[in-house]
């Protein structure tokens, strides 16, 4: 069979496969997890869908079959993903999974050994494991080879002292991966290793941290001797800074996407919100002249952003690579996030500043947390300057200095 | 969207080391200095004719290769770079495309061949003022006999002196602003009334102002439908505006690697001066716009190679960021390099010139957020 053949009878039987294991009942309705929300009137519809989507291992389509995943290829799994959002069907696991699915589990499949591998993927695969995850700490962030939490080799175990933060949903997880200080008498970046942690143990409190948008994810996370097994490193010891890095790649290309989806204006188009606020001359045009054109800028820059995530993914012609080039599209992506959350809030006026009540629409509401929460956008995953060195330096081959990241 | 294929990576590098090897940026110099009135070396244009990349956009049937707008985007990218004056673009590409849309049968077979290999020079007569803007068109065709006579001037027409003919647009009822009421007339450049006059512009390329006054055409002079020219004659423009942009792209492109290399090699304070983060910084921001106005020009030249829905939203698009990078990208080229790029004798003072004149080519930047905004429906 031709490869365009084989696709199309792969496509029949995700279609059938779907038609069986896909309740309708949800259908269209995966934009409401985003934040942690559930389906809180349809608990069952979507516990069946997580099973059944878990068990075929089809929420990780392209991850090796002998460890839970769906062994297909990007082609059968880009094909998989146009027949599910065809018939309304999304894949709760990816929130479920915490950063399970878009960081831990492919740096796990590309650095871990045959024994993590077995006792982590199928898990994850499932959805049944949260993962939190530690990099930053109070005082390492945009420098964070400078980090100073530490792991004490006490012979059948890891001890491990310090602090993180920015640990998003360490208050629910089950495992937390680590990037801490086995080696001080290295330079910097030559003493870290990736450690994996049970986060069921006395040795670990969580803190949730309140931001300018109000309640968050995020937690501060205090390791007071607490313990990893010994063979939970990830990758070698004192290699942590590689296999470290290598996951933020696989975190930026998950930031890759401009977040339009979620909160305000996602319903309507940006222009239609803008109509609505601002109104329009006699010529249908916006009526604040200025807008219209600022508006008609950004959302140049953001098909712009669209169509090269777009040609991106072909001349990589089905071979996701993740690589530096990430780095530009991030930086583009935030920029036109927080550009687009800018706008709905200024063509809103002061209806786009309501923080409660109900003299707001819920739309107004969201907008503002949404424009206060983006502003994480550019400094989560590698700040836009961190980025700017990675693309300088990595791309575009110019010298270091004292610039480092 | 889609990657280049094969073919057209191929062709990519035929034409960077042609253009590298034939029609370096030296070569524009002496054509500048030696004050070639045509605006473009004769000699290069032949030598682009033998390259059969004057027939890229014609139909086999009419002696060209018809290989479609996204491949030639990326011979005009590769010409862009090394600021090659010709006429491919005026004449191969909208000239071309000018005829293929809007000419009859007649027409076609009289002028496609000759644009296809490059033996006849056929150019777009559009803009009156200094700004584009068609639907101000005013030059006056009215009926006369079975034929018309045309009375006005075109200003700013690319390659006006040496071109052969011209597509010109014109008004036959109605009035400035109207789209109503426009006419394509085929007007042959020895036509009786009509007389050029060259217009000096600081890219030294070949405009002219093109007066016609009371030249009389046949009815087989028209292109299309009388007084119903203005759909086609967008197309004609989108298809123009996404390959000039291609160009704009090369030209942008090349200052971006010429700067590029000067922040690797400018040794200043005991190192080079790409090692300074805030040099650094604009480079990968200018990279990154790079990179954004190049997905906006391949996906407006592949959607009309598709013939898609949204071809005049990509068309705009496309010469907005292409234009928005050029610009930004032609002031750094200065900038970074600092005095050495304020000297002739430095190439960056080439690339600036160029770059404004084709923003200003059917239709700048801001014409075309406008023109975005308007077709977003807001």
């Amino acid at each position: 069979m031709s490869d365009e053949a084989n696709l199309e009878a792969f496509r029949e039987t995700a279609r059938a496969w779907l038609a069986d294991n896909f309740p309708k009942s949800i259908a269209g309705r995966g934009a409401e997890l985003v934040g942690g929300e559930t389906l809180r009137d349809m608990p069952d519809d979507l516990a069946l869908w997580c099973k059944n989507l878990g068990e075929k291992g089809w929420a990780t389509p392209t991850w090796p079959a002998e460890y839970g995943g769906g062994g297909l290829s990007q082609l059968e799994a880009q094909a998989l993903e146009k027949e599910m959002r065809k018939v309304g069907a999304f894949n709760p696991l990816v929130v479920k999974a915490g950063m399970g699915i878009t960081m831990v589990g492919p740096t796990i499949l590309e650095y871990g050994t045959e024994k993590q591998k077995q006792k982590h993927i199928p898990p994850i695969c499932r959805g049944e494991v949260f993962w939190a995850l530690g990099y930053s700490e109070p005082n390492a962030g945009s420098d964070l080879a400078s980090l100073q939490c530490k792991a004490e080799d006490k012979g059948d175990h890891w001890l491990v002292n310090g602090q993180k933060t920015w640990t998003s949903g360490a208050d629910v997880a089950q495992w937390i991966g680590c990037l801490v200080r086995t080696d001080f008498d290295k330079p910097k970046r030559d003493g870290i290793s990736f450690v994996i942690l049970d986060m069921d143990q006395p040795g670990i409190e969580t803190r949730p941290i309140e931001l300018i948008a109000g309640a968050s994810p995020f937690c501060e996370t205090f390791f007071n001797d607490a313990k990893a097994d010994k063979d939970e490193i990830l990758g070698d010891l004192n290699a942590g800074w590689t296999v470290g890095k290598r996951l933020l790649q696989h975190e930026r290309n998950s930031q890759t996407q401009a977040r339009s989806a979620g909160g305000a204006g996602a319903k309507r188009s940006l222009q239609d919100l803008a109509k609505d606020y601002v109104g329009t001359d006699v010529n249908g045009k916006l009526a604040d002249a200025e807008l219209r054109s600022r508006l008609a800028d950004h959302m140049m820059k953001a098909q712009a952003q669209r169509l090269t995530i777009q040609r991106v993914t072909a001349e990589a012609r089905g071979n996701a690579k993740v690589s530096a080039a990430v780095s530009i599209l991030k930086n583009a992506a935030s920029a036109v996030a927080q550009e687009r959350a800018e706008l709905v809030v200024e063509m809103m006026g002061h209806q786009g500043l309501g923080w409660t009540g109900d003299e707001f629409e819920d739309h107004e509401l969201a907008a503002v947390r949404d424009w206060l929460s983006g502003k994480a956008i550019s400094i989560y995953g590698g700040s836009f300057e961190v980025q700017n060195n990675i693309i300088s330096k990595n791309i575009l081959g110019l010298p270091e200095t004292t610039q480092r990241g | 969207m889609a990657a280049l294929t094969e073919e057209q990576e191929l062709l990519k590098e035929q034409a960077k080391s042609w253009a590298n090897e034939e029609a370096p940026v030296s070569s524009f110099r002496a054509m500048r200095d030696a004050k070639v009135e045509a605006g473009f070396d004769r000699g290069t244009w032949k030598s682009i004719r033998e390259m059969g990349w004057a027939g890229i956009l014609v139909a086999e049937e009419h002696g060209g290769v018809a290989m479609g707008h996204l491949t030639a985007g990326v011979v005009l990218e590769e010409l862009g770079r090394q600021l090659t004056a010709s006429p491919l673009f005026a004449s191969a590409v909208v000239g071309a495309t000018a005829v293929e849309l809007a000419g009859s049968d007649a027409q076609k077979s009289a002028w496609l061949p000759r644009i296809a290999d490059g033996s006849a020079i056929l150019t777009l007569a559009i803009d009156e003022g200094p700004r584009h803007a068609p639907l101000q068109t005013a030059l006056a065709a009215e009926a006369k006999g079975d034929g018309f006579v045309l009375n006005g001037n075109k200003v700013h027409v690319l390659e006006g002196l040496a071109a052969d003919a011209f597509v010109v647009v014109a008004r036959t009822r109605g009035s400035k602003g109207e789209a109503a009421g426009l006419t394509l007339f085929l007007v042959d450049g020895d036509a009786n009334g009509v007389s050029r006059t060259r217009l000096s512009l600081a890219d030294s390329r070949g405009y002219a102002i093109v007066e016609l006054a009371g030249v009389e055409v046949g009815a087989d002079a028209v292109m299309g439908e009388v007084g119903g020219a203005a759909d086609v004659l967008d197309r004609i423009l989108d298809i123009a505006r996404a390959t000039l942009s291609a160009e704009m792209l090369g030209v942008a492109a090349q200052s971006f690697d010429m700067t590029l290399d000067y922040l690797k090699n400018r040794v200043q304070f005991g190192q080079v001066i790409g090692s300074f983060q805030a040099l650094g910084h604009r480079a990968a921001g200018l990279f990154t716009e790079m990179e954004m106005a190049r997905s906006c020009v391949e996906g407006a030249l592949q959607a009309i190679d598709d013939d898609a829905d949204d071809v005049a939203l990509l068309c705009s698009l496309a010469k907005a960021k292409a234009g928005d990078f050029l610009h930004h990208m032609s002031n750094e080229l200065i900038q970074i390099h600092g005095g050495i790029g304020m000297t002739d004798e430095f190439d960056a003072g080439l690339f600036l010139k160029r770059a404004r004149a084709v923003e200003a080519t059917f239709g700048n930047q801001s014409f075309h957020r406008d023109r975005y905004a308007t077709l977003q429906g807001f």
